[in-house]
């Protein structure tokens, strides 16, 4: 019997008197699976994650149901979810620089987050740092696990982080955008460390961002987010080859600049949709 | 919204001080310097005088409104001081960078280890207390809180691309100061005069309730309260007045200062 | 390796400090046109017997020889003696320093406990009106002058209710009880200020942190808020808290000499505004060095302490 480890049913979130961040999204994510959350920023998306998450600022209002490992997130007390999050569900943010604690070393911040959720033996704990660091492809474990987050590079820091959410095999990672802050050679080694370590933890997914083409490499299905609703709901493989939403349509594109003509102007989002309506499709 | 309170309630405060410093140049409802011992020690509330009479016999609330001018006057000349030397120096090391701006750090460190109080002894030392010598020792003191946010945001004035581009161009440090620094940094230079102000004050009214500025018999919130302590016993009340006065006056300036740094830094009132 | 030159630079700037201080406090003292030996005799003095005590104070001789002889004397623990008294100023001022010291040492451990308590709840519940009232209650503590709060408690609970006395002092050694009975109210008064100022420094940094994304990262693998703030936001609230607390321990000393006068304290306050009226300018010296000297040695145990605290400063030619 399989039930998706994340349901979420008409959730909406509303800061202040404000528009809502996010207006009455539904999905689900199975086990095992990979989905990607593809928007412009502004749309929701991150909002989206830190609802599943439980880690909304005060001020916010929700409505809805989120579903996480057969429990319910929202309006949950925080004792309750503070045991799923690190446990069942973790989070990959986009920022590696700021995402640790600048005074504390990599290796106790990793043994932390085992020593929350799991008994285990002093010496045990020590082992399966240096394993999952090792694991995530930083060399020397022992020397990274002894260094403070300022003597790493950013794709050193960003594997730190993503050891630090796969260390409990959770059910479900959420990734915010977790290559968006690193240089290009070190966004595709970490696209594919993710790519297998998700698979040897056999974990869920929910992947955010903004790049189709990095999506692409990770994820099976794809949500289109835009102002705050889920405008197209897709496998894949259907989502590039008939997008049905106009703005799906120009996202593709855009991501297909290596197939424009050379000498031809490149596609953008605006020919194919905008907020007025008016769109050219004849650019097709 | 929090901001604008602040705004509106220190320009309030600050206003009536300085209202009440212009109005007890031409009026107040009695003489607030000359000793009547038939009125000696008068209750508030009662009688023709509002707030009482104190050991001398002269009328609190004339004395209180007086003293305002002290107040105006030290905070006016201290703040002057301070920003005459304070921004200069921070200009020209957040200018010149590298060991110049570590030079004028450690010359500040060493600088704050003389607060105005320490700075006003050694001076009265020398030279005796006077108005004067409280003044020039507050201001001093001041200097370095202005070299330092001078030299902070000089530093990040000089990193902008247009500032860059200025000294491609050949443009001299001195022009790249008055054009592109000197407008940059104000507003920040601003808030702190407004709050070194309050500071001023509070200074002034702890020396002149030492005796170490204003002479007798000038009068000052910080002497009125010295006075105030002989009666503690029998008139408690006398020691009220003064000290409010003095504290309405810093919160006036606190507030103002506040509310601007807050107007003006449009980052941080959107993430409050 | 690089924690031994890291240590070895502060202490490098604390000695240099230290000497330009001495120079600036021996020259407001001594080259300043204040004479002693006509203070001492008065205006109407004859010229000869002012000459000759200047002689005898050594007046006559040349700064920088007077200089030396003063700050060789500092580094045997000798202040040298009062123009007036003719005694040594070092064993006169010693069990004022006691004084001094309790009430400067217990104001700023309160201090600190009260900022961080209230630092902390102004920033945590800074959307809701008991934080509001919190800081709001800090700016208002932040514009009472510390003589003041002294003479209104002094007021309450000495003349009112008659809880504590009104001033004077008890040694620690002698009674414990009656050195705490005589201290609350003078450590109370110069607490409320001091605990203002550092309130609004406690929140304005937990604010910061909280916004931190290392903050957001100790949520999101299970720390329910106010742990992850202990564990994680603590030691970066400390960084910045540190810093102030230099700056404040001058304000404090000063502070004390005000709070010395306002309950008749024998402290180093109350000597030095006795000194500065009678224009003992040696005594003036000592004391204002004394006091420099502690704001000094303060500022350079800060700076030890962010070497401890920051480990990204302990790396060479690290910043934050």
């Amino acid at each position: 019997m399989t039930e998706p480890v994340l349901e979420v049913a008409g959730l909406s979130v509303i800061f202040g008197n404000r528009e809502p961040a996010v207006a009455g999204v539904s999905f689900a994510v199975e086990p095992g699976e990979r989905v990607g959350l593809i928007g412009e920023s502004g749309s929701g998306k991150s909002v989206t994650a830190l609802a599943v998450m439980g880690l909304l600022p005060e001020q916010a209002r929700t409505s809805g149901v989120v579903w996480l490992a057969g429990q319910p997130v929202l309006d949950r007390p925080d004792a309750e979810l503070a045991a799923l999050r690190g446990n069942r569900v973790s989070m990959i943010f986009q920022e590696p620089m700021t995402a640790l604690d600048p005074t504390m070393k990599v290796g106790r911040q990793v043994a932390e987050v085992i020593g929350l959720h799991r008994r285990v033996a002093r010496g045990q704990t020590r082992a399966r740092v240096l394993e999952i660091l090792d694991a995530v492809g930083l060399s020397g474990p022992a020397r990274v696990a002894n260094s403070y987050p300022h003597q790493l590079s950013g794709g050193q820091r960003q594997r730190v982080v993503v050891a630090m959410a796969l260390v409990n095999t959770p059910d479900l990672v959420i990734c915010d955008e977790p290559t968006t802050a690193l240089d290009v050679t070190v966004q595709a080694t970490v696209l594919s460390l993710l790519d297998s370590s998700l698979a040897e933890a056999g974990a869920g997914c929910l992947f955010i961002s903004h790049d189709l083409a990095v999506v692409a490499q990770l994820c099976t299905r794809i949500l289109v987010m835009l102002d705050g609703k889920i405008v197209e709901d897709a496998p894949l493989a259907q989502i590039l080859a008939e997008p049905k939403h106009p703005y799906t349509r120009g996202l593709v594109a855009t991501a297909r600049i290596d197939q424009v003509p050379v000498g031809e102007r490149l596609p953008t989002v605006a020919d194919f949709w905008s907020r007025d309506g008016d769109v050219e499709e004849e650019l097709r | 919204m929090k901001a604008r309170l602040s705004l509106a309630i220190g320009l309030i405060l600050v206003g009536l001080v300085l209202v009440t410093a212009l109005v007890s140049l031409v009026w107040t409802p009695y003489d607030p310097i000359r000793v009547d011992s038939a009125q000696v020690l008068q209750p508030p509330l009662h009688g023709p005088h509002l707030l009482g009479t104190d050991g001398f016999g002269i009328d609190v609330l004339s004395r209180i409104m007086v003293s305002a001018q002290i107040c105006v006057q030290v905070g006016i000349i201290a703040v002057g001081i301070a920003l005459v030397i304070g921004v200069p120096l921070g200009v020209f090391a957040g200018q010149v960078g590298g060991w110049g701006s570590e030079l004028v750090m450690r010359v500040t460190d060493i600088w704050y280890a003389f607060p105005a109080l320490l700075l006003a002894i050694l001076f009265a030392a020398a030279f005796g207390s006077s108005t004067g010598t409280a003044m020039v020792a507050i201001g001093l003191a001041s200097v370095p809180a202005f070299a330092r946010i001078a030299r902070a945001a000089t530093l990040q004035v000089m990193s902008q691309d247009y500032v860059l581009a200025a000294r491609a161009c050949g443009t001299r440090p001195a022009a790249i100061a008055v054009r592109h620094v000197l407008p940059n940094i104000a507003p920040l230079v601003g808030v702190q005069a407004s709050v070194s102000f309050g500071i001023a004050i509070l200074a002034e009214a702890a020396l002149s309730y030492l005796g170490l500025s204003a002479q007798p018999p000038t009068p000052t919130w910080g002497r009125m309260l010295a006075d105030a302590q002989t009666y503690l016993f029998s008139n408690p009340v006398l020691a009220l007045w003064p000290g409010l006065a003095v504290a309405a006056a810093v919160l006036g300036f606190n507030l103002l200062g506040d509310g601007l740094r807050d107007l003006l830094d449009p980052r941080l009132k959107e993430v409050r | 390796m690089t924690v031994v030159v890291a240590v070895a630079k502060r202490a490098a700037i604390f000695v240099v400090s230290l000497w330009v201080a001495s120079v600036l406090v021996f020259l407001a003292c001594s080259a300043l046109p204040g004479d002693v030996a006509q203070v001492i005799l008065g205006i109407g003095a004859d010229p000869a017997s002012v000459d000759r005590l200047r002689t005898e104070f050594g007046l006559d001789r040349p700064l920088i020889i007077r200089y030396g002889e003063w700050v060789g004397g500092l580094l045997t623990g000798d202040l040298g003696d009062s123009y007036l008294t003719r005694r040594p100023i070092g064993p006169d001022l010693a069990p004022r320093i006691g004084v001094t010291v309790s009430l400067v040492v217990c104001s700023m451990i309160l201090a600190m406990v009260m900022a961080l308590l209230f630092g902390m709840h102004a920033a945590l519940r800074r959307r809701h009106l008991d934080g509001f009232l919190t800081s709001a209650g800090s700016q208002i503590g932040l514009a009472v002058p510390a003589f003041w709060a002294g003479i209104l408690l002094v007021v309450v609970f000495a003349v009112g209710l008659r809880w504590f006395p009104a001033g004077g002092h008890v040694p620690l050694s002698r009674d414990p009880l009656g050195w705490a009975h005589h201290m609350v109210l003078p450590v109370v008064s110069l607490t409320i200020v001091q605990s203002a100022v550092l309130t609004r420094y406690v929140r304005s940094a937990f604010i910061e942190v909280l916004a931190d994304d290392h903050i957001r990262t100790a949520r999101a693998i299970g720390w329910r808020q106010f742990p992850a703030l202990m564990r994680h936001g603590l030691r970066n609230v400390a960084v910045q808290v540190v810093t102030v607390l230099g700056l404040q321990l001058a304000s404090l000393l000063v502070g004390a000499i005000v709070i010395e006068q306002v309950f008749a304290l024998q402290g180093l306050g109350t000597r030095l505004l006795d000194a500065v009226a009678q224009r003992d300018l040696l005594v003036v010296q000592g004391i204002v060095m004394l006091l420099v000297l502690a704001v000094l040695v303060i500022n350079f145990l800060v700076d030890l302490a962010y070497l401890a605290i920051d480990p990204r400063l302990r790396t060479p030619g690290g910043t934050r």
